[in-house]
């Protein structure tokens, strides 16, 4: 695999998107905001799976799907987890014509 | 017309107290419709069910014969022991009663709750007049030629059952237990008798029959116990009665504490009781008075009783000190006497309160291993007779006189079994019961006639208007006095007789028998001088009674009883005949040749044989008929004296008294104020207990407990609760915040491991 990108690469821009996505979800107030931060998260979980597996693949010499199939999960959880997130924040939009997360404080205490 | 009851009637009802009516003022006020059905119980009912009583007694006794024979002896020839389930039919009469009574007697009409209440002692005195003439049956040769009576023995079941502590529900039968069953029984019909009476107007005659009878029972167990435990539930259950009856009009609260003051005080004698017990058991290990007697009396067996006989026997006493009312734990008895007049006679004079005598007189071949204890009974005894009868002589109620009194007879019975005569000691308590029992229901019918009046200061001139009290009152008070030929007179000098042989006997300390018989006679004199002082204060001069206060005499439910008592009280001394009068009955037929031997003493012998043989008195025969005779010379005259100068004192209108009060004003305010042990006991215990509980209470349990633990483990979990509490605010990112610190926090582990 010679002239190829290196497998740090991979996870030092990987590690970067999931830094900004976690950031992203711990300072912004707005649910889709947050929503696509853990998209952001997720995906860069999903290029650190790839690489491996493409790296692994290279180092063995034969073909390693491991990572992609991990992928594929992730990928479907994320379709699911926007399927159900995106009908709550609908529904509190809904009711609230807002969906900022500090004021969904109706049940606490 | 004069008003009945200047106080109103009202105003008794509230607390059910003396509010009396009788029949034959009903007569004479037939106006007053509010006394008007006090005929019924004080007057006409009462013989109608003193009617039905003997009727239906002796049926039922018919009955109970039929069914097992001739009071049903029957000999077991395994053991050699007589039994007979009468003694069962004895004790179980007076519970059967008080279930009754106690149950539906609130819906029973009063003359059936009289009937069942004085049926039921009546009919355990008829079995035990039964069982005693079955007992007086059983001689057997007994050594030295004496006659021993064998004791009837009922086992009825199986009580206690562990390891080697087996108690059986064991009763005996032999004649000392006969006797105070006989005066248990006997005396205490009469007084049920009078109660009817005596309560007839108070609402709530069904309790007080029942807690009579329930005594009745308590007492029966208690000396008829064939075992210390049983007669520990006796004696718990006396102490119980007497509670419940002191505190009878409970609602006063005086009444109230006067009735927790005397449980109280018995429990600081009943736990030395439990001590003695368990000493015993350890050295006898049995618990058995017929086991006791036989280790005791053995010199190869004595041995592992002998070292703990000291020990044992103080607590004993201790026990006896607070049921019969000796110094230290005497300060209950006075204050019993807010029961109702009838419960002073029979608890509080006759029975509950000679116990302890009673104890001492069962357990004697116990008491003979510890000659310390012995002259420790003599000496509080003594004390306690002597302090008693001082007290007694600046008191003004009439109940306080008696009941001192009783305090200070005691102290004669104590120093009698003290001194190892045991027969003086259950003689006295014998004649004691008799004509104490019959002052104390004397003053009842007093205080009854003269509607709740027990100042003696307000009475006086009630001869004329009260011949039945007055005449047995004074063969109450001739015979307390110790006149010759009355009861008193032959078992009180018996004792002081028997105390002052104790120094040629051999005693370790024969000076302080000599000064424990001044004392004795010194009591002898102070007896008859305040008896009759309280008699001529009463009876005699001008009428100090209240306006509008008719005196009248007993009823005839009340005047029988009297009656009965004082002949009993006029004749009972003659079972107990000295020797050296022995001549002065012998002439009688029949009965004559045993009478001038102590019949009583003859009776008892075999019960007393152990003490009996370790004390006998050793004098010369003929010194100590001498000695005999000027010992009962000295008594007499002093008792005779101190009459007269009672006569002079208070019979006549005086103001030597007035003037020895003034003159001697320290030590008369010491005496009316009882020596202050009320207030010293308080001093020393009560208000250091108080303080306790104080600190208890503020420090321990509200500082410590409250405050300390319970609030401060709250507070504990509180605080922490309240850092958890920050951290789940319901702020979803701040929560998402500390997991990227956690995870933070597990990289940099990682990385500088």
């Amino acid at each position: 695999m010679e002239g190829s990108v290196p497998l740090e690469w991979y996870l030092i821009l990987s590690a970067a998107i999931f830094a900004i996505g976690g950031v992203g979800v711990l300072l912004r107030r707005n649910a889709i905001i947050l929503f696509m931060c853990i998209e952001l998260m997720l995906n860069a979980v999903n290029l650190t799976f790839l690489a491996f597996s493409r790296y692994r693949t290279g180092a063995l010499g034969a073909l390693d799907l491991d990572g992609h199939v991990m992928s594929f999960f992730v990928i479907a959880l994320a379709a699911a987890e926007a399927a159900v997130g995106l009908a709550i924040i609908l529904s509190i939009f809904r009711h609230r014509r807002h969906i900022n997360v500090d004021d969904g404080n109706l049940l606490k205490n | 017309m004069i008003p009945m009851f200047a106080m109103g009637a009202s105003d008794h009802d509230d607390h059910g107290h003396d509010d009396h009516g009788h029949g034959d003022h009903g007569d004479g006020h037939g106006g007053h419709g509010d006394h008007g059905h006090g005929e019924h119980g004080g007057g006409s009912s009462w013989w109608m069910y003193l009617l039905g009583f003997l009727v239906l007694a002796p049926t039922l006794m018919c009955l109970f014969n039929g069914v097992v024979g001739s009071s049903g002896v029957s000999y077991n020839p395994a053991t050699g022991e007589y039994s007979s389930p009468i003694l069962m039919a004895i004790i179980l009469a007076p519970a059967i009663g008080a279930v009754i009574n106690g149950t539906i007697g609130q819906k029973l009409p009063r003359p059936i709750v009289n009937l069942v209440g004085c049926a039921a002692i009546g009919l355990a005195f008829l079995f035990s007049i039964s069982a005693v003439g079955s007992l007086m049956g059983l001689e057997a040769p007994a050594a030295e030629g004496h006659m021993a009576h064998q004791p009837i023995v009922y086992n009825a079941f199986k009580w206690i059952w562990v390891g080697n502590f087996q108690i059986p529900a064991k009763f005996v039968l032999d004649p000392l237990s006969a006797v105070m069953i006989l005066i248990i029984t006997g005396i205490g019909t009469l007084i049920h008798i009078y109660s009817a009476g005596y309560m007839s107007h108070d609402p709530a005659y069904a309790r007080f029959f029942t807690y009579l009878n329930l005594f009745c029972f308590a007492m029966l167990i208690l000396v008829l116990g064939g075992n210390m435990l049983l007669t520990f539930v006796g004696w718990e259950g006396v102490g119980l009665c007497s509670y419940l009856l002191i505190g009878f009009w409970y609602t006063d609260d005086a009444k109230a504490s006067a009735g927790k003051k005397a449980f109280v005080v018995n429990r600081v004698g009943d736990f030395a009781f439990i001590i003695g017990m368990f000493l015993i058991f350890t050295a006898a290990e049995s618990l058995d008075y017929q086991a006791i007697t036989q280790l005791a009396t053995t010199p190869e067996t004595a041995g592992p009783l002998m070292g703990i006989a000291t020990a044992a026997t103080i607590f004993i006493f201790i026990g006896c000190t607070g049921k019969s009312a000796q110094i230290p734990l005497f300060v209950w008895l006075p204050d019993a006497m807010a029961g109702p007049t009838p419960v002073s006679a029979l608890i509080h004079a006759a029975t509950m309160v000679t116990a302890g005598v009673y104890l001492i007189a069962r357990m004697n071949a116990l008491f003979i291993l510890a000659p310390t204890t012995m002259w420790i009974v003599v000496v509080v005894g003594g004390v306690t007779a002597l302090m008693a009868a001082t007290i007694a002589v600046v008191q003004n109620d009439i109940k306080k006189v008696l009941a001192y009194s009783t305090v200070s007879q005691l102290g004669y019975m104590f120093m009698a079994v003290g001194s190892g005569a045991l027969t003086a000691g259950v003689f006295h308590l014998m004649t004691h019961a008799f004509f104490k029992a019959l002052l104390f229901l004397g003053a009842g019918a007093v205080i009854h006639g003269l509607h709740d009046e027990q100042d003696i200061r307000k009475m006086g001139g009630l001869r004329k208007s009260m011949p039945i009290i007055h005449w047995t009152f004074l063969v109450g008070c001739i015979a307390i006095a110790g006149v010759p030929g009355f009861a008193g007179f032959f078992s009180k000098d018996e004792i002081l007789w028997n105390v002052f042989a104790q120094v040629h006997a051999g005693a370790p300390m024969p000076g302080l028998h000599v000064v424990m018989w001044i004392v004795g006679v010194l009591t002898a004199g102070l007896t008859a001088f305040y008896m009759f002082r309280l008699y001529f204060l009463t009876f005699h001069g001008e009428s100090r009674v209240a306006a509008g206060v008719t005196p009248h005499d007993a009823p005839a439910a009340m005047a029988m009883p009297l009656i009965i008592l004082a002949a009993l009280s006029a004749v009972g001394g003659y079972l107990g005949v000295p020797h050296i009068l022995g001549g002065l009955v012998h002439w009688i037929p029949g009965i004559g040749e045993a009478m001038s031997h102590h019949i009583l003493h003859t009776w008892l012998e075999q019960v007393f044989t152990p003490s009996a043989n370790a004390l006998s008195i050793r004098f010369e025969h003929d010194q100590e008929v001498v000695m005999e005779w000027v010992t009962m010379g000295v008594s007499v005259v002093v008792a005779l004296g101190a009459i007269a100068a009672s006569w002079m004192l208070y019979a006549r209108p005086s103001d030597v008294p007035k003037t020895v009060a003034e003159r001697a004003s320290l030590p008369y305010k010491i005496l009316s104020n009882k020596y202050y042990v009320d207030e010293l006991y308080a001093l020393l215990f009560v208000k250091p207990t108080l303080l306790i509980g104080r600190f208890f209470h503020k420090v321990v349990d509200e500082v410590l407990i409250d405050l300390l633990l319970v609030n401060g483990a709250a507070w504990v979990m509180e605080s922490m609760g309240a850092i958890g509490k920050r951290l789940q605010d319901g702020n979803v990112q701040r929560y998402a915040g500390y997991v990227v610190l956690g995870l933070g926090a597990i990289i940099f582990l990682l990385l500088i491991k």
